[in-house]
Parts: structure tokens; C-alpha cells; sequence
């Protein structure tokens, strides 16, 4: 609270008073914010409401409206220069969020994602209003050239680029399309996005629809995410009754309408052309391209089609131009990225980074290192079609190109961070039994070929390898790569030929030696007592073969040739005393 | 838009016409991409991956039945690398598919046994975990085995786009894959019109025709019985191919011979059935043009059509003639006035026809086409199983003395072999109906407007003041297209003819695989097949059903006149509505 702020400080805590909120209410009045001539200013959180040029009747209406009804008043909301600033204001004092930067999650977490007014304080639908009333379609088309904004759902395609050939179609019909088939195991970028900011994505999805001349949008989201679909399709109505959705939004020309089809959980279904047969009663399996439904899509006509995070970007590019967005991010690789951060690494969760930031501020900083004094041994990116990459790489940027150089790629954000606990030759088998059970069967190198890398995977990690079972794997991943219809083929053999490439000794080592130095391969590692056992009989009990022996208060003996390597006397021991070797 | 690009395909410039796919070009400058999924006919589905090549400039090889050409493309399709992908993709095929090519019914004539010959692929570097899955015998017609099917998707893009009967679509996912009917309903019991085309595109033995030969090898053997056997026309037009031949020669002679060698005691042909289904077909129409039944009549020669009929068109019922096939009138003929005549009792007669045609087997076994409670035609084997039959038998068949059909039901008009391609029916019929309505004969009788391989087509002609439109379409893609028209307008046309399978009969369900250098339902073989009949026609002296004096001699000796009470006894039936089931999900429009 700046000018003027005594008496309203005043007047503030006697309404707190009246209220019963004293107790509740923190009043902070906090030093110049740089808004000067916006004062007198008010932050009310949580939330980050930023009120300015505050009145007496204000504060009361404040604190009966804001505080006690929870609905902001978006009358006296000031408007920022830069939203992505205001992420900074907040939370910038917090390690984990120090070097992210949100604009696709802009508002996730400080909005009300069911309540439209949220939206709409926080210069929601501004960007469709100023480009249906100052900018022309070829004007927004630019502007996202400007912003060098690429696909977000993992290929990286130029969105300007994409747009302009979808708007450059001489059809009567177009559609716009927001994939949010999310189907990478643990990725839940899309699922976040949609259920803390369901309007971002709409918003989006309108000024696409201007932009390539389309009246008709589709949101193909996955059936597992009823939370999301409830807000979206909640988005939808109040939007509707705003007068954002439907006919002559605003008062313009433009009329646009939204529909939402459900995915039925088939990985494949993520791809662009498979997304689009599901969507015309077809099985869903990818098509060869060109042509490209930018030319066409949906029923054959011109379709924009874009992921779930492409679409949150865009309000942001069109409120703060091309010209900002593009400052932020490295040269070919624009803006910010966001990944969901999971596995052997202390802070899990969702976050977001400037393009360029390094593997290693992102799980050192950000992710907070290994838990348990661990070492780090690898980090996985871009689901479960990504590579695999070891220490060396940790100071690669996180950027489109960077990551294909390194042998992986950007995917659709998620990052698994392993340490030295984990098997590679486990690890690899683990997504490619993912993948090659999700390939839609359509055609031979990813249907037949991951089925026989996984098989030759699997022998390796029974130990039943085989010399030259190396050089197959590469031989079919390589050819999988390069043959295969769709992306999933093309990016399935990635965990393998990375894990190939950057742990070639473990591999060796389980198919010379027998050995997983990991101890993760069930059929490589044994369980044996040691001489801590108390003979407590814990063990004895536990083992469900029964093949653990030994008299009270003396040492048990597993018998080798009948143990399952369940790891059930391991989990069970109270006094360490049984080693996996 | 340029009308040509520039390219260069293994070091070498062409320049080719705008517009093609990769394989296009590649094919009109001299080099075969190697290929599976990819059919002219059908859609490109881009599955298989065996026509990959690299172009520069892309990370990733390039499927050349998918991809088009553009200006300065430069294209390898040989190189060491593409050949290793191309190889180690066919022997992932080869790796989940049953190793039996001995014991298999497409030995020696299977496009994945040429291809691994092709790749050369000698040695086997993946071997794994194969399919299993159980043959599906539930069809009279058609035998499905998922085990043999390495999933290139012609028979699915075939009974979806040209068939559009949607009988088959796939199931699972990955290395689980399997094309089924729906619900794996059991086939029989599906939508599936037994058309046979399936069989046709298939590479490998996914798809055959029930195969009746052992029983029929079994029953020639039996004494007891006296076997005969009559053949359609469009089988002659193409067995010589499955002995080497050149498509297109006219072997009824050839195959007469052979017949007899395998142990039939008569051998007729259908042609003869095929006149006398005209003078039934053609009075019944002219019935019909009288106010005396429905307008537009709709053929009823075609089984595949028949079933399609019954599931898709209940609401065409009424106009399809009541005319039996030319199959089951010329059994019935056989086994009452020919049982007669040769003092034959009808129960020792056993009773073959040879169809280029799948569905055939399933009219058989309909109640419709039985005779006092027993089957008209007690088996069909199709051209293939003939050919096969042949050859299994130890018969020199190109080297045969051809012999004519014993009498008196070998004998017909040039109007019957046309029957065997797409517009032969409605041109008999015209050629008939003309003379029996105005008196007068027909001077110009080769109907031009309705032969060809178009689609859907149509003629009018005037009979004595009337305008008569008629219509013709082949494949069941066309015929539902021609339906919808009817809808829309049901006077445009009086007169109607589908047939099942592209081209009509030349190109049905049992008619050989392709040789070497062939592909399935290739237009050039359909058409030297079709000219073969047209040929034969043109080549006899009689050119009209009505002038079949062995025809005359039935009628008066044994049916009275068309239409009449015996006629009705013998030649006539009628179908009944069938719920359609087990439907693949077709896709939505707009």
C-alpha cells in the first residue's frame, strides 16, 4: 500500500474488525512496487490481485467482495506490463521457482480455473479482443512468427508457420483442433494446464480459429481426465454466456464454436492424423503425411491443429507481442518449455523454464538433486519415446535442437531423472514394453521390430544375451527410426539406442558377465544372509516359496536354486542382513 | 502449377510429370520400388514400409508409394542402407508368419514368398514369438487365417472402398494387430457378402476360398454316382493363366477335356443357362415394363450381390427379377429335364459347377436353390480350384486336344459368355427383349456404352416409342452408389445390373492369383479377359438367347414358355431381408 495509504490501511483494519477477520488478515504494507502513478496500490493474496487507484468505498467493497466472497473486482485490477512478471513478484524469493518462468502456467494456481471473472482480471480474453478488433488474421499469423513459437508437443514445428499454410487454404470449411491426448506415462503437462486454466487454451484456440479462418474448434482430450473436461467444458458455457463463444464474439464478425471429443486411452491417438481418424469414427492409427492436415485434416478440410501448451502460449504472444516472446528462450528455441520433473530427484512436480536452461539447473536448482546422497546416473527426457542421457550432458540447454544433438529429444515435456539405483538395460526395457504394446500395428518396422528389440531386450536382462544381440538392437532401432510411419516408430528405439550409446558397459556386463550392476535384473542378482541375522525368522516367514532355513537365533540360509528373488526377505529384514549380490 | 518436375533417381535426371507419388515416377522411368501394402485400386495406406527409399535431404527414409514428387527431389532406391532397412522389414514379416510354405495353398504363388526371395533374405536374424490364432471356417465361402496375415490392409481397404460392405477392419494393438470381422464374429455369420475379394488382394494365404477339392477328388472316384459339371463363362477367359498363359485365351475346349480326364460323365456349360436365364429375365422385365411389377428391375445372377442385397437393400427387394442364377437354373435343368431325357435316376446325379466366383458356394447351400429338399448344385469350385485340380491330377492342359460340351446343354449363344463381364447381362437382355417386344431384331447390338470398366455406367434405348434407361455397375461400392441414385430418383432407370466384384465375373473372387509380373484385379488382365468374351461372342453365329434352338427345344419339350408355371417351379425364387452384423466402424462425414 503506497499513497495514500494510511487512512486506507486504517480503514482496512476496521473492516477486518467489523468482519471478525483480524485474526485472519495479515496487513502488510509492503514498500513502492514501481507503480507509482497507479496508487494507491493493493496485493491481495493469495492469488496476487493487484487493485490500484484505490478509493475509500473501495476497501469495504474489498473485503466483503474479495476476502469474504472470494470474487475479485475486476473494476479496480491494474493491469501489468508484463504478465510473466508477476510470477516473479510472488514467488521469486522461492528456490524452486527462481529460474522458471510461466507463461503457458501463467495463471495456474493463482486463478480460480471455474470462475471466469479470474480469468478475465487477469487480462483473460484480451488478446482475443485485440485481435478480433485491431489485428487482421494476417496480423496475428505475423505476430507468431515474430514470437518464434514452435510446436509444443514435441516436434517443434514453427506455430506461425503452421498457421499461414493452414490460412493460405482456399476452403469453405476449416476446423482447429487442441490435442490433449496426453499419453506419455507420468506426464501430466496438458492435465495441469487445463484444469488451473481452462480459458488460456480456449482463449487460444479462437484467435486460431480468426487467425487460418476457421468456425469450428475441437478439444480432443483424454477420457481419464474427467476434472479437466469438467472445467473446460465449465470454461465453455461461461465464455458463451460472456458472449467470448458462439456467434459475432464481441460484437465482431467472428463467430466460432467449441466442441469436446474424448480419447479413448490409445497412445497412438496423440499423433495428429491418428487423433484426427479417432475424431471421424475411424480406429486410430496415423496416416502417411503429406499431406499435412495443415492442407488436409479433419473430413479432408484444412485443419490447425496444436498441443495443449501451444495453444496457452498464444494469448500471451498476442497481449505482449512477438517482439517480447521472442526475447526470451535461445535463438532457434523461443520462450519457455514446461516439463514435469519426476523420479530420483528431490523437488517432483511441474515447472517451467526460459528455452536454454541447462539439464543441470533444472534438476540441481530447480528439482533440488538426487534425494539420499544418490548419484546422479542419467536423466530421461521427452517421454517415453526420449533419450537417455548421462553426466556429460547435464550442461546441455533445453532447447529443440540441443536435445536432438544430444540424442534426445524435446517430446512433449516429460523428464525422468534416474540415479545410479537403475538398471539401463531395465530402464530401456521398461518404455520400450510401453511403447511397442501401444504401437497402433499399423505398420512393420514399429509393430514386428520394437516387438523383437523388446524381446532381445528382455533375454539381456535375464541374462540369456547373447554376443552380437547389441548390434541387432542398434540395427533395428536404427531401421525402426527411419522407416517407421508416425512418430511413435520413429522415436520408439530412443531409450534403447541412447542407453546403447551412453551405458555400453552395462549392457556388456549383463550378457559377459551375467551381472547388473544396478542389482535391478531379477534373474541377474541373488539374495544371500549375512552374518548380522539374529535368526529372528522374519524373513523365514515372509518368503513366499519358502526356501529360507535356519533354526531360531541362528544365521538362515536362502536356498539358491529355489529362490525367486522376490525381494520380499530384503524389504522384511530388520537388522540388514541380507545383501542383494 | 508446373506440369513437370526435375529429378534424379540413382545419380540418374528425369523429368517426370508433376503430381505423382515417388513410386509413380519411379515406375514410368523403369525402376520397381519393391512393395506390399500399396494397390492403384485402393488407398495408400503406407504401412508396409517395403517401398522405402532415401531422399536427400530427410532424416528419415521415405515411403514412395506416399510420397510426391517435387522439384529437385534426389532419390536412392538401392542403396546399401535402404536395401538392409528394406530386407530386415520384410524378414520381421517373414519372422511372424508361419513357417509351412510347403504345406500352404499360396506355395509358389505368394507375394511374401517372391519378396523375401527378392530382398534376399537368406539367413534370419530376428526369429521371435509368432502369432497363433485359429482359422475361421464359419464361411461357405471364404476362409479367413489371421495367422497367415502380415497385416498389409488391402483386404480391409478393399471390402471398405470398393466393396463398401465394411466386413473386416483391424483389432488390437502392436504385434497383437489381427484384421477381423467385428466383434470377431465368427465370418459366415457376418456382413460379409462372400464376394471373395479379400482373397484376391491378399499376398499371402490369409484369405482363400473354402476348398472343396479333396471332397471332389473323392466323390470323382465314387462309382456310384454320375458326375456333372458345368463352367461359367469367365472361367475359360482366365484358367490358362494359372498355367503360364497369357490372359485373354479362350480355353472352354481345353478345359471341356480336362474335365472329363478328371472323371465328370458330362460336361456342359453354365453359357447354355446363361440363354435361358435371358428368356425368363428379359420376358420378366418386359412384364414389369408393362405395368406388371416394379420398376426399376434389378439382375439377380450374382450371388455376392444377392447377399449384399439381403443385408444392405431390403428396401430394393422388390425390384430384383425372381430369376435363379444361371448356375442354379442349369442345375435344376440338369437334374430334372437332362435327368429325364437320359433316363438318369436324379439322386445317383451329382452335380459341379465351376464358378470364378466365392459367393457361388454360398448360393449352393441356400435353401432357395434346393430341389425337392436337395441342393441344386451339389459343390462349387472356383477357377483356381480347377486349375489346381488339373494340375494336381497330372494333366498336360496346355497341351490338351480340346473337346466340345456334350449335348444338348452345351450349347449357346454369343449373348451367354458376355455374362461374364460387367454390362454382358443388361446387353443379352436388351439384345432379347427388343426382338420379343417390337417383333423386330436388334440390328445394332453391341452396346458400347455399357462395356468398359467405368464405375456406374448407362445407355437409353428406344423400343418401339419407348425410352428405356438402363443402368450398370460393378463392385458393390458402385452398386450401393447406383442404389443411392434410385433413391434420390427412382424413375431414371428401368433396367438394373450390379455384379459383386470389379469388372463383373472376370474379375471374381475365384478367378486365378496373379503371375509374376501381375498384380490382383490388374485392369489390363480384366480387360484382355472381357475381350476373350467379347470374342466369343462375336465369333459365334448365333448372337442371341432367343435363337438358341436348344433353348427353343427346352421350352417346348419341357418349360412351356417363359414365365410359365414350370419355369416358375424351376428358374424363379425369391430373398429375404437379413440383419446386418458384425459391421467395422465406419467413418463419420462431416
Amino acid at each position: 500500500m503506497q499513497q495514500g495509504m494510511r487512512h486506507l490501511s486504517t480503514l482496512l483494519d476496521e473492516q477486518l474488525e467489523r468482519h471478525g477477520l483480524k485474526d485472519r488478515v495479515k496487513i502488510n504494507v509492503s514498500g513502492c512496487l514501481g507503480m507509482c502513478h497507479k496508487g494507491p496500490i493493493m496485493v491481495v493474496n493469495p492469488g496476487y490481485t493487484l487493485y490500484g487507484g484505490l478509493e475509500e468505498p473501495d476497501v469495504a467493497q474489498i473485503v466483503r467482495e474479495h476476502l469474504i466472497q472470494g470474487r475479485p473486482i475486476a473494476r479496480l485490477v491494474i493491469e501489468e506490463d508484463h504478465l510473466f512478471n508477476r510470477f516473479f513478484r510472488i514467488f521469486g524469493d522461492v528456490n524452486f521457482f527462481g529460474k522458471q518462468m510461466r507463461i503457458a502456467l501463467r495463471n495456474c494456481g493463482i486463478i480460480d480455473p471455474e470462475n471466469i471473472d479470474d480469468y478475465l482480471a487477469l487480462r483473460g480474453y484480451e488478446a482475443l479482443a485485440k485481435a478480433l478488433t485491431d489485428m487482421t488474421p494476417q496480423q496475428v499469423i505475423d505476430e507468431l512468427k515474430t514470437s518464434g513459437l514452435r510446436g509444443r508437443g514435441g516436434a517443434g514445428f514453427p506455430t506461425g508457420l503452421k498457421w499461414q499454410i493452414t490460412a493460405d487454404q482456399v476452403s469453405g470449411e476449416k476446423y482447429v483442433i487442441c490435442n490433449a491426448d496426453e499419453g506419455d506415462p507420468g506426464a501430466f503437462m496438458d492435465r495441469s494446464a487445463i484444469e488451473g486454466d481452462p480459458h488460456t487454451v480456449l482463449e487460444g484456440m479462437m484467435i486460431g480459429g480468426y487467425a487460418v479462418g476457421a468456425a469450428q474448434g475441437i478439444v480432443y482430450i483424454r477420457a481419464e481426465y474427467p476434472l479437466a473436461i469438467e472445467r473446460l467444458e465449465r470454461a465453455m458455457a461461461q465464455a458463451r454466456d460472456h458472449g467470448l463463444l458462439g456467434d459475432h464474439i464481441l460484437g465482431t464478425d467472428f463467430c466460432f464454436e467449441l466442441e469436446i471429443r474424448l480419447g479413448a486411452g490409445a497412445f497412438v491417438c496423440g499423433e495428429e492424423t491418428a487423433l484426427i481418424q479417432s475424431i471421424e469414427g475411424a480406429r486410430g492409427m496415423p496416416r502417411p503425411r503429406p499431406p499435412y492436415p495443415s492442407v488436409s485434416g479433419l473430413f479432408g478440410k484444412p485443419t490447425l491443429i496444436n498441443n495443449v501448451e501451444t495453444w496457452a502460449n498464444i494469448p500471451v504472444v498476442i497481449v505482449d507481442g512477438g517482439q517480447w516472446f521472442s526475447s526470451i528462450g535461445t535463438e532457434k528455441s523461443q520462450g519457455t518449455k514446461v516439463f514435469a520433473l519426476a523420479g530420483k530427484v528431490v523437488n517432483t512436480g511441474l515447472i517451467e523454464v526460459p528455452m536454454g536452461t541447462t539439464l543441470r539447473e533444472i534438476i540441481y536448482d530447480i528439482g533440488g538433486g538426487i534425494p539420499h546422497g544418490k548419484a546422479f546416473k542419467a536423466v530421461q527426457t521427452g517421454g517415453p519415446s526420449g533419450g537417455c542421457l548421462p553426466a556429460d550432458y547435464l550442461d546441455t540447454p533445453v532447447d529443440y535442437e540441443s536435445l536432438a544433438q544430444a540424442g534426445s529429444i524435446m517430446g512433449s515435456g516429460g523428464m525422468i531423472v534416474i540415479d545410479e539405483d537403475s538398471c539401463m538395460v531395465d530402464i530401456a526395457k521398461f518404455f520400450l514394453e510401453f511403447t511397442q504394446s501401444e504401437s497402433c500395428g499399423k505398420c512393420t518396422p514399429c509393430r514386428e521390430g520394437t516387438k523383437r528389440m523388446f524381446e532381445i531386450l528382455t533375454r539381456i536382462s535375464d541374462g540369456r544375451g547373447q554376443a552380437g544381440d547389441i548390434e541387432k538392437l542398434e540395427r533395428l532401432g536404427d531401421m525402426i527410426k527411419k522407416s517407421s510411419l508416425c512418430g511413435l516408430g520413429q522415436s520408439a528405439p530412443n531409450p534403447v539406442l541412447s542407453t546403447i550409446k551412453n551405458f555400453r558397459e552395462e549392457y556388456e556386463e549383463h550378457i559377459r558377465d551375467h551381472t547388473c550392476r544396478a542389482k535391478v535384473c531379477p534373474s541377474l542378482i541373488a539374495y544371500a544372509i549375512n552374518d548380522a541375522c539374529v535368526g529372528c525368522g522374519a524373513c523365514k516367514r515372509g518368503c513366499p516359496v519358502n526356501v529360507i532355513s535356519g533354526r531360531t537365533k541362528q544365521k538362515h540360509t536362502i536356498d539358491q536354486t529355489q529362490c525367486v528373488r522376490c525381494g520380499l526377505c530384503l524389504a522384511t529384514c530388520k537388522y540388514d542382513a541380507i545383501d542383494k549380490v | 502449377m508446373k506440369e513437370t518436375v526435375n529429378i534424379t533417381i540413382n545419380g540418374k535426371a528425369y523429368e517426370v510429370q508433376a503430381g505423382q507419388t515417388l513410386m509413380q515416377a519411379a515406375d514410368v522411368c523403369g525402376y520397381h520400388i519393391p512393395r506390399l501394402c500399396y494397390h492403384p485400386d485402393l488407398s495408400i495406406e503406407g504401412a508396409c514400409r517395403v517401398c522405402i527409399v532415401e531422399v536427400a535431404g530427410m532424416k528419415n527414409y521415405v515411403a514412395s508409394c506416399a510420397y510426391p514428387v517435387t522439384e529437385g527431389m534426389v532419390v536412392t532406391t538401392n542403396s546399401t542402407a535402404i536395401r538392409r532397412a528394406r530386407r530386415d522389414i520384410v524378414e520381421l514379416l517373414v519372422d511372424n508368419h508361419p513357417q509351412d510354405c510347403h504345406t500352404c495353398e499360396r506355395d509358389s504363388n505368394c507375394e511374401l514368398q517372391r519378396l523375401a526371395f527378392a530382398m534376399g533374405i537368406r539367413k534370419r536374424h530376428f526369429e521371435g514369438e509368432r502369432k497363433t490364432f485359429e482359422q475361421d471356417l464359419s464361411s461357405p465361402s471364404v476362409v479367413r487365417d489371421p495367422e497367415k496375415c502380415i497385416l498389409c490392409g488391402r483386404c480391409v481397404r478393399m471390402c471398405e472402398e470398393i466393396q463398401g460392405i465394411h466386413a473386416l477392419g483391424y483389432a488390437n494393438r502392436g504385434f497383437n494387430t489381427v484384421v477381423m470381422p467385428a466383434y470377431n464374429m465368427p465370418f459366415g455369420e457376418s456382413v460379409c457378402s462372400q464376394c471373395g475379394q479379400c482373397i484376391n488382394v491378399c499376398p499371402t494365404a490369409a484369405f482363400t476360398e473354402h476348398n472343396d477339392t479333396q471332397a471332389l477328388f473323392e466323390t470323382l472316384n465314387d462309382p456310384a454316382l454320375i458326375k456333372v459339371v458345368h463352367i461359367a463363362p469367365a472361367v475359360r477367359a482366365a484358367i490358362g493363366e494359372s498355367f503360364g498363359l497369357e490372359p485373354g485365351q479362350n480355353m472352354e475346349h481345353q478345359t471341356a477335356a480336362a474335365l472329363r480326364r478328371l472323371g465328370f460323365d458330362y460336361v456342359f456349360d453354365t453359357q447354355f443357362a446363361a440363354d435361358l436365364t435371358i428368356m425368363e429375365e428379359g420376358s420378366e422385365f418386359l412384364e414389369r415394363l408393362q405395368g406388371r411389377g416394379k420398376l426399376p428391375m434389378i439382375t439377380s445372377c450374382c450371388p455376392g450381390w444377392i447377399n449384399a442385397l439381403e443385408t444392405f437393400h431390403p428396401d430394393f427387394m422388390d425390384h430384383v427379377s425372381s430369376c435363379k442364377s444361371p448356375m442354379s437354373m442349369m442345375s435344376n435343368v440338369i437334374k430334372t429335364h437332362f435327368a429325364e431325357k437320359a433316363d438318369i435316376d436324379p439322386a445317383r446325379l451329382f452335380v459341379v459347377s465351376v464358378m470364378p466366383c466365392t459367393a457361388k458356394k454360398s448360393e449352393a447351400v441356400r435353401p432357395e436353390h434346393t430341389l425337392h429338399g436337395r441342393r441344386s448344385t451339389d459343390l462349387v469350385i472356383t477357377t483356381r480350384e480347377l486349375a489346381w485340380m488339373i494340375k494336381s491330377a497330372g494333366i498336360d492342359f496346355i497341351h490338351l486336344e480340346g473337346e466340345p460340351f456334350d449335348k444338348p446343354l452345351g450349347l449357346s449363344s454369343g449373348a451367354a459368355p458376355i455374362f461374364g463381364v460387367t454390362g454382358g447381362v443388361m446387353e443379352a437382355a436388351v439384345r432379347t427383349a427388343y426382338e420379343l417386344y417390337t417383333g423386330e431384331t436388334l440390328i445394332d447390338i453391341e452396346l458400347e456404352a455399357i462395356r468398359g470398366f467405368k464405375g456406374i455406367k448407362e445407355a437409353s434405348l428406344n423400343i418401339d416409342g419407348i425410352t428405356v434407361n438402363v443402368a450398370v455397375a460393378h463392385g458393390l461400392g458402385n452398386g450401393a452408389r447406383l442404389l443411392d441414385i434410385l433413391r434420390k430418383a427412382p424413375d431414371r432407370y428401368h433396367f438394373v445390373e450390379i455384379m459383386a466384384c470389379p469388372g463383373g465375373c472376370v474379375g471374381g473372387g475365384g478367378q486365378p492369383y496373379p503371375t509374376v509380373n501381375s498384380i490382383p484385379l490388374d485392369e489390363g488382365c480384366l480387360q484382355q479377359r472381357a475381350d476373350a468374351l467379347y470374342g466369343m461372342d462375336r465369333g459365334n453365329t448365333i448372337r442371341r438367347s432367343h435363337d438358341n434352338p436348344e433353348v427353343q427345344r427346352l421350352y417346348k419339350e419341357c418349360l412351356g414358355r417363359p414365365l410359365g408355371e414350370k419355369s416358375h417351379e424351376l428358374l424363379h425364387t425369391r430373398y429375404a431381408q437379413k440383419s446386418p452384423q458384425g459391421i467395422v466402424s465406419r467413418k463419420l462425414t462431416q
